[in-house]
Order: C-alpha cells, then sequence, then structure tokens
C-alpha cells in the first residue's frame, strides 16, 4: 500500500488553498452571524479587524473601509452584534474570516448593556457629578446649536426661540447618526468653545444639542465617548435634547441641562420676551407709584406734624386764659382784701363806744366854750397890755435914734471893720477910722495919743462913745421873748 | 440728569439690571428711604427700566451657520434653512 490512492489529484499549495476558498465562499456567500466583539482595530488604512465570538469560538472580522463608514455606531469590545457578510480564506497565512457587509447592534438590550457600563465609568469619574454644571444664562445674546441642518430639529428650535426671544442662532450643522456623527458633535462643541470672545464670529452664551428621536441606535452616536468629554469639557453651558424624553443618552448625564425635546432647550435658552416685558412694565408702574406714595406719606406726615404743631393764635389763647384768670383773680383778690379789711374794720368799729366818745367830744366842746368865753377878754386884755406896751417903747427907741444926736452936733466913730468905736484910748496912731455926721460919712485918721476925756474937739470918737450910756435903762421893760434885741 | 450715577447701568444684563430694579421698587414702597434719596433711586430706576426695554428691543431672530473657511477656521454663513 505504498502507493494507496494512485489516483488521487495532486494540489499545490497555492492550489488547495485557492480550491478551498472558493469552496468556502460558494458555501459561505452569505451567512448572518451573532457574537460578541473581541478586540477592534481600526487600520491606518481605515478598515477596521476584529474578531467576533461567542464562548467557545473566534472568528476573525475585517469591515473594509466602505463598509465601516457606513456602521450606524462605533464597533466596540463587548458589544454584541449581528453581522451579515460572507467567509473567505486567507490564503497567506491559512486563515478565514468574515468579511462584513453590515453589522448592527443585537438588538436594544446589548447596547443597554454597554450603555450601563460606560455610564458607571463616566460616573466613577465624575463627570455627571452636579458640581460641575453651570448654570444657563438668564438672557443669551448667541446660542450655538449642534444638529443637523435638515430636518425638524433646527425648525422647531427657531420657531420657539421666535415665539419666546429671538436671538442670534449659530449652527454648527453635523450629522446626528452614523459612525461620523459622534466625531462631528465633538468637533462641533470643542469648535464652539474654541471661538474667541472677540473673534468674527460670535462666542455662544450656550450650547444646544439636539437630535429628533429615534432608535437606541440612531441615538447611539450621543453616547460615544468623545461625544461626552466634549460636552463634559465644554466651557459653554450646554443644553441637551437628544430623542424624546424617554430616550436616554449620555451626553444628557452630561450636559448642564437635559432637555426633553429640541423645543424644550429652546425653552430652556431664553425666557419669554412678552413676559419680561410684562415684569419690566410692572416693575415700572411700581417705581412711579412707589415714589409718588412715598412722597404722598411724607406728605401726609408733615401734614400729622403741622396739625400736631400749636397754632400761635393758640398759643396765645392759652396765655390769654391764664392772664384771665389771674386778672379775674385780681379783682375778686382785691374785693377780698377790701371785704376783708372791711370785716376788720367792722370789728373794730364794734369796738368802738360812740357814747363814750360822744361824752368826750361834748367835755372838749365845753372846755373849747369855756376858753373861748374866756379867750376874747383875755384877747383883748392882752392887746392892751400890747398897746401900751408898744406905745412906751416907741417912746424909748425914738429917744435912741441917735441921728437925732449926730444933728445935735455928734459923730459915730467906726473902725476900718465897720465896728462902732466906744473907746478912744485903743486907737493906736496912724488908724483909719470912719466918722458918721449927721449929714455924711467921712474917712480920718487917729492922730496923737490919748488923752483924758475933756472938751477936745480934735478926738471925735471919745465923745461919741460916751452918748450911748442911758440905753440900758430901757431895757428891762422889754416884752417876753421872741421880741428879740433891737440891738 | 443720569450720565454720572447711573453710567454703570449700559454693562448690566437684562437679569441683573432687572433684579436691582426689582431691589428699588421695593425700597421705595417700604417706604424706608430718605425722601431725597428716594427721588435718586427713583431715576436710576428709570434708567434700569430704559435699560431693560433697550434688551428687550433688539430681540431679532438671526441664523447663521457655521462653515469650514479654506484656513480651517469656523467662519459664518446665512443659514438658509428650508
Amino acid at each position: 500500500m505504498e502507493q494507496p490512492a494512485g489516483n488521487l489529484h495532486e494540489f499545490s499549495v497555492s492550489e488547495l488553498a485557492g480550491s478551498l476558498k472558493r469552496t468556502v465562499e460558494d458555501a459561505f456567500g452569505h451567512v448572518r452571524v451573532r457574537g460578541e466583539l473581541g478586540r477592534v482595530v481600526v487600520a491606518k488604512s481605515g478598515h477596521v479587524y476584529f474578531d467576533i465570538k461567542d464562548e467557545r469560538a473566534v472568528i476573525a472580522s475585517i469591515a473594509w473601509k466602505g463598509t465601516a463608514a457606513r456602521f450606524r455606531f462605533r464597533p466596540e469590545e463587548g458589544l454584541e452584534v449581528i453581522i451579515e457578510g460572507k467567509l473567505s480564506t486567507y490564503p497567506g497565512r491559512s486563515q478565514y474570516q468574515l468579511i462584513v457587509e453590515s453589522m448592527e447592534p443585537a438588538g436594544a438590550g446589548a447596547l443597554m448593556a454597554l450603555l450601563e457600563e460606560r455610564k458607571r465609568q463616566f460616573a466613577a469619574e465624575g463627570l455627571f457629578d452636579p458640581a460641575r454644571k453651570k448654570s444657563i444664562p438668564f438672557l443669551p445674546k448667541t446660542i450655538g446649536v449642534v444638529t443637523s441642518p435638515t430636518g425638524a430639529v433646527i425648525r422647531d428650535i427657531l420657531h420657539r426661540l421666535q415665539d419666546r426671544f429671538p436671538r442670534h442662532v449659530l449652527l454648527w450643522p453635523v450629522l446626528v447618526q452614523g459612525e461620523k456623527a459622534a466625531e462631528q458633535i465633538a468637533e462641533a462643541i470643542r469648535g464652539f468653545n474654541a471661538l474667541s470672545p472677540d473673534g468674527p464670529v460670535p462666542r455662544p452664551d450656550v450650547l444646544i444639542v439636539a437630535r429628533g428621536g429615534g432608535s437606541i441606535e440612531d441615538l447611539w452616536g450621543f453616547n460615544e465617548e468623545i461625544v461626552v468629554r466634549a460636552a463634559a469639557d465644554s466651557d459653554i453651558p450646554l443644553i441637551s435634547a437628544v430623542g424624546h424624553e424617554t430616550d436616554t443618552t449620555l451626553i444628557d448625564f452630561v450636559s448642564d441641562r437635559r432637555a426633553p425635546t429640541p423645543t424644550g432647550a429652546a425653552e430652556m435658552a431664553v425666557p419669554v420676551r412678552a413676559e419680561l416685558k410684562g415684569d419690566i412694565d410692572a416693575l415700572a408702574a411700581r417705581l412711579v407709584s412707589g415714589l409718588s406714595r412715598h412722597i404722598e406719606r411724607r406728605r401726609t406726615e408733615l401734614r400729622g406734624v403741622v396739625r400736631a404743631m400749636p397754632k400761635p393764635q393758640a398759643l396765645l389763647d392759652l396765655k390769654r386764659q391764664r392772664f384771665d384768670m389771674i386778672a379775674d383773680k385780681l379783682d375778686s383778690a382785691l374785693l377780698n382784701n377790701a371785704a376783708e379789711k372791711r370785716a376788720r374794720l367792722l370789728v373794730l368799729q364794734a369796738g368802738l363806744k360812740p357814747e363814750a366818745l360822744r361824752r368826750d367830744i361834748r367835755q372838749r366842746r365845753e372846755r373849747v366854750a369855756d376858753r373861748s368865753s374866756r379867750l376874747v377878754p383875755a384877747l383883748q386884755r392882752s392887746m392892751r397890755d400890747q398897746r401900751r406896751w408898744l406905745d412906751t417903747l416907741a417912746g424909748r427907741i425914738e429917744s435912741f435914734n441917735y441921728s437925732k444926736i449926730l444933728e445935735r452936733g455928734f459923730a459915730v466913730v467906726r473902725d476900718s471893720d465897720g465896728a462902732i468905736v466906744r473907746a478912744g484910748s485903743g486907737l493906736a496912731a496912724g488908724s483909719a477910722v470912719e466918722l458918721e455926721f449927721a449929714d455924711a460919712r467921712r474917712q480920718a485918721v487917729i492922730d496923737g495919743t490919748p488923752s483924758e476925756t475933756g472938751p477936745a474937739p480934735a478926738a471925735a470918737s471919745p465923745a461919741v462913745k460916751s452918748k450911748p450910756k442911758p440905753k440900758p435903762r430901757a431895757k428891762p421893760k422889754s416884752p417876753p421873748a421872741g421880741q428879740g434885741t433891737l440891738f | 440728569m443720569s450720565e454720572t450715577p447711573n453710567a454703570d447701568i449700559a454693562s448690566l444684563s437684562f437679569e441683573q439690571a432687572a433684579a436691582e430694579l426689582e431691589r428699588i421698587v421695593q425700597q421705595l414702597e417700604s417706604g424706608e428711604v430718605e425722601l431725597e434719596r428716594s427721588i435718586e433711586i427713583y431715576e436710576r430706576g428709570a434708567a434700569l427700566r430704559a435699560h431693560c426695554e433697550a434688551k428687550l428691543k433688539t430681540a431679532e431672530l438671526k441664523v447663521e451657520k457655521i462653515v469650514k473657511g479654506e484656513d480651517g477656521q469656523p467662519a459664518t454663513e446665512p443659514a438658509g434653512l428650508d
């Protein structure tokens, strides 16, 4: 049995490999296989190499560049997928492989599991931390929208903005599904953030990343890590509005606000202008009425104070009243005083005995009568005595009238002081004297020495002196005092 | 009358201006402001109101689309959506 199968065809290796390749491709020209993705490698060429596996087997798989571009999601290790394609071999390596024509996630459950896994990772990183969330500006000037330029989403947003508060909208057009979507969305978010605030393109104050509803696969781009990280890194507050309210994508967890719909995002982005206008108008009205009420209140207060202020008349009235009271009292005090005095007078009067008084008066009157009856005779007697006395006195006075004596040749000598000189011996020689004659007064000078009184005509004064001697005789007869002396 | 004391209003955002206006109104309504001061703050309130209304008036929807210029930098062009 050296040549047991002499008629067996002998292949070359290439022939056999080629035959095998044809057989495999014929037998498995179109297959549908379900499995979990193993390691995924994207080559520089753009082809994507990965394994699809289950518990016991692995099949190497290739997605050519053109096919990979049409994937609705990015192939990722661990994701359960359903692939359609054909089997082929790689003769150079003795390998067979699955040439992918299309690839779908193996139902929502698979994607959900992946989503949960990623969510757990990002949450662990803290990307969903509420403290990271920025507040949405109250009234943005520019709104950046990242969405498809076609379709209802951008129109819904613009309509709602128009209704509420028209603003400047910058649309960054992106694909919102398919394998390129995530990349473009991430680039748009970073692109808006990279705008300089004073550059030619205004930097938005708020971003809206939006997409309409769709299957989980359609929305898958918004679960991609690059999108999540771009949104997390955004300095511009970001509102996400992806799918319907019940759809959840990872960008919703990392955005600053999640809107249930694109319309809802527009509502979060701007306030209602008409309401603001109303608020401002109401405030303005309150401002005006506030001021006028304020002033009115002050006026009322002022009036109150003025009213509380005493009127000048009232001040006077008070004084006047006091004055009146005092004046009244004055009058009555006067009357009281008088009355009191009168009362006291009455008391005193009562003490007066009119009878005694009258008796006293009578006695005095009697005495007056008695005296007056005696008065006339006494007066007459007295007058007679006076007359008699006066008569004798007159006679005697006449006898003293020295002018008569002067007529008889006597002279009165007076010294320089005018005093009458009674003794000539006292006069010094040379003394000036005055001689009074009956008709005139003449000046003289004493000459010589005194001599005995005799009929010496030279010395006039001694002669005068001797003459008045008889006078004292009459004096004892003078009347009672009061009459005074005649010399 | 509002140039010197109220010049800062121009730089206020709508929200800030509205909040201050609200404060001023409450102050006035409380009646705890001196008369002189009340007129002063009323004037400021009036300026704030004018500022807010100006902010509200500039509302106009303008839609532009980002396009990549030849230098790779983003530029804008009218969106022309239909």
